[in-house]
């Protein structure tokens, strides 16, 4: 399913969206708008081969958990289109990084705006650590680590279906840090599983701040190739040589685009929160107020239209 | 009531400065377990481990054969989850001095399932060798910093942070429960966030002539089951439990085993999360959804008593919560 506007145009918009959230919230994802729009927007209206949404515009509220009891339940994987053989499937590996996507789910006409308005509110489904119900997300990934082994799982069972579709996992590069990312990109390639791909925002942060502050990962690009990966990197802002880095053949083996990105592009003014960008909440009033301004006017919006204090 | 900002962030700075054998370790998750400003003043005694909690829980096994103390820092649930066998086997079994501090137990976070550690006081007290503490208010958890690292082994504790209601004026004792209320018609026992929600529902129901007797526990392991049985004797109507956990395998499993090896036959409703995974939202409507607030307590009362209150919503809210200064029994603190 193609969309009318342009991948940029779906970047700009989830900057946009997570900024007037964040404003409106006093705190949100702010920074993971700015490394990961390009890869969200590439991967939904471009980069996969996604059916159009099985699920309604305005999300439901939380339908409870899986359960024997509860014969209803459902996940969030119909955001992403239908389950049959021949399209992709998308796992948010990072669900913190649910803010992001959902604004990317509006911006490609898969949700409603009012979605992003039921954000981390209680009874709703759309909420701020992804769940395997919130809209997109497919599996439980808030523990970071877990979803590159479930998708070369998938991945595995659909090629021995003859599913032509393929799978694929937005990363986050803390998830390196876990020793499991590397027994998932093992366990792939010794099994030859070349209908599973990832893109990793590599934006060099965690929660404590910059990465080599916390823990160096040192060259991780070539740390996937010699675990049997084939590696393709890209400027993650850079939309053409992203769509060249996906196109790199990776016959019998994943293959993992390593998308270098910066934690405040496009919100420069965030660089004076630098380096602690992982969960943007303002100071004080006067920062949020004063964000509102430079931000907006760095994404060409007009600033948040804050309620009186 | 008073509140108390970020009671760990300087008791633990306060303890660990006095201990060089204490080490303050972090996965990422520095700032939200307030340890972010132990880090910047004492930098030597803090080491960074990344986002890797299985190699954190072997390394700490290490740190404690060459004679140190470690203090791991996460949410709970990154403490025991993934790492749980090398939790059995690098620091359980050997008894390696380890203190697993457990960030937002239960509900208190809105992360979802993947964040909420809903059976850690299960798994953890299944565990040969491991202590298990549970913090209930700022005063508790200000003492459970020296208070686990008395301990001759490994300890887990519950910690709240951020912003947390002075419940006791007593510090935490291992072993010692609280007799917060020596009732005759019902037994209540709470941990953790769940007794403030007792105290609550207490003030009411004596308004409606219930006598509650009301036991705080901060000691999970190891349980003291003789004196649950001695006050379980001492009421008419029964136990009730209240605990921010399944409640299968945490303290309503205690309770009922401790009632069933004495042979006391006694009811029990043991409220928390019935066999089923929270999901993401806030404390109260979290606690409230799934059963775990002073309303349901309340009810959980008059099916024991089998008399209606009257109390409802207004009635909890408008209990003043005083700290709990003169307890009843004083040795019991
Ligand atoms: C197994 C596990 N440990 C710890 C956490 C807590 N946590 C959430 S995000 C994060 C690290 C964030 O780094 P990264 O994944 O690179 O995301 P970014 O900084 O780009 O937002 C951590 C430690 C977690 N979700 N899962």
């Amino acid at each position: 399913m193609r969309n009318e506007k342009t991948t940029e145009e779906i970047a700009r918009g989830i900057r946009a969206r997570v900024f007037e959230h964040t404003i409106r919230n006093n705190g949100g994802y702010l920074s993971q708008a700015c490394s990961a729009a390009e890869q969200l927007a590439f991967l939904y209206n471009e980069g996969l081969n996604l059916g159009p949404s099985t699920m309604p515009m305005v999300p439901p509220p939380f339908g409870g958990v899986p359960s024997a009891d509860n014969p209803d339940y459902v996940t969030g994987a119909g955001y992403n289109g239908p389950f049959d053989a021949v399209h992709d499937r998308l796992f948010i590996a990072p669900a913190h990084y649910a803010l992001v996507a959902y604004a990317c789910l509006i911006e490609v006409g898969r949700m409603a705006p009012e979605g992003l308005g039921m954000f981390n509110r209680d009874g709703s489904s759309v909420e701020m650590i992804g769940a395997e119900h919130s809209p997109g997300m497919e599996v439980h990934n808030g523990t970071l680590g877990i979803g590159l082994s479930t998708a070369a799982g998938l991945a595995w069972g659909r090629k021995r279906m003859g599913h032509s579709g393929q799978v694929c996992v937005f990363m986050s590069d803390g998830e390196v840090q876990e020793g499991q990312t590397w027994e998932a990109v093992q366990a792939a390639a010794h099994h030859g599983i070349d209908n599973l791909w990832a893109i990793m925002d590599v934006n060099r942060q965690q929660c404590d701040g910059a990465m080599d502050e916390v823990m160096t990962v040192g060259d991780i690009a070539t740390k996937f190739r010699d675990f049997g990966a084939v590696v393709a990197e890209c400027d993650a802002h850079d939309l053409k040589a992203m769509r060249a880095a996906r196109a790199t053949p990776h016959p019998g083996r994943p293959l993992i685009v390593l998308a270098h990105s910066r934690p405040t592009q496009g919100m420069e003014s965030l660089m004076s929160r630098f380096p602690r960008l992982h969960y943007v909440r303002f100071k004080s009033e006067e920062e949020r107020a004063r964000m509102n301004i430079e931000i907006a006017a760095e994404l060409g919006v007009a600033p948040v239209a804050l309620e009186a204090h | 009531m008073e509140m108390v900002n970020r009671p760990y962030a300087a008791a633990f700075e306060a303890y660990a400065v006095q201990h060089p054998e204490v080490l303050c370790l972090s996965a990422d998750l520095t700032s939200s377990c307030e340890i972010d400003g132990f880090r910047d003043r004492h930098p030597d005694q803090f080491l960074s481990l990344g986002m890797a909690e299985q190699n954190m829980l072997s390394f700490a096994g290490g740190l404690g054969l060459a004679g140190f103390r470690p203090f791991l820092h996460s949410f709970g649930v990154f403490l025991y989850r993934r790492p749980y066998d090398q939790l059995m086997a690098s620091v359980a079994y050997p008894r390696r001095k380890v203190r697993l501090m457990g960030f937002l137990p239960g509900v208190t976070t809105p992360g979802g399932m993947t964040h909420q550690a809903i059976e850690d006081i299960s798994v953890m007290r299944t565990i040969p060798n491991m202590t298990v503490l549970e913090a209930g208010d700022a005063t508790e958890v200000e003492s459970i910093v020296a208070e686990a690292d008395r301990v001759d082994g490994p300890v887990y504790c519950r910690i709240l942070r951020g912003a947390v209601p002075r419940l006791f004026d007593t510090p935490i004792r291992i072993g010692q429960m609280r007799v917060l209320a020596e009732g005759e018609d019902v037994l209540v026992v709470t941990a953790g966030i769940t007794t403030e929600e007792a105290i609550r529902a207490r003030g009411a129901l004596a308004r409606a002539g219930v006598s509650v007797r009301h036991l705080h526990l901060n000691t999970l392991k190891p349980f003291d089951a003789a004196q649950i049985v001695d006050h379980a004797a001492s009421v008419r109507h029964g136990v009730i439990t209240l605990e921010n956990h399944l409640v299968t395998g945490g303290i309503g499993s205690m309770v009922a085993e401790a009632l069933a090896e004495a042979g006391l036959a006694r009811r029990l409703i043991r409220l928390g999360l019935q066999d089923t995974y929270a999901h993401g939202g806030s404390r109260p409507y979290l606690m409230k959804h799934y059963g775990m607030d002073a309303l349901s307590l309340v009810r959980a009362v008059e099916r024991l008593t089998g008399q209606a209150t009257g109390i409802d919503e207004d009635a909890l809210g408008a209990v003043r919560i005083d700290a709990v200064h003169s307890i009843v029994k004083a040795e019991a603190l």
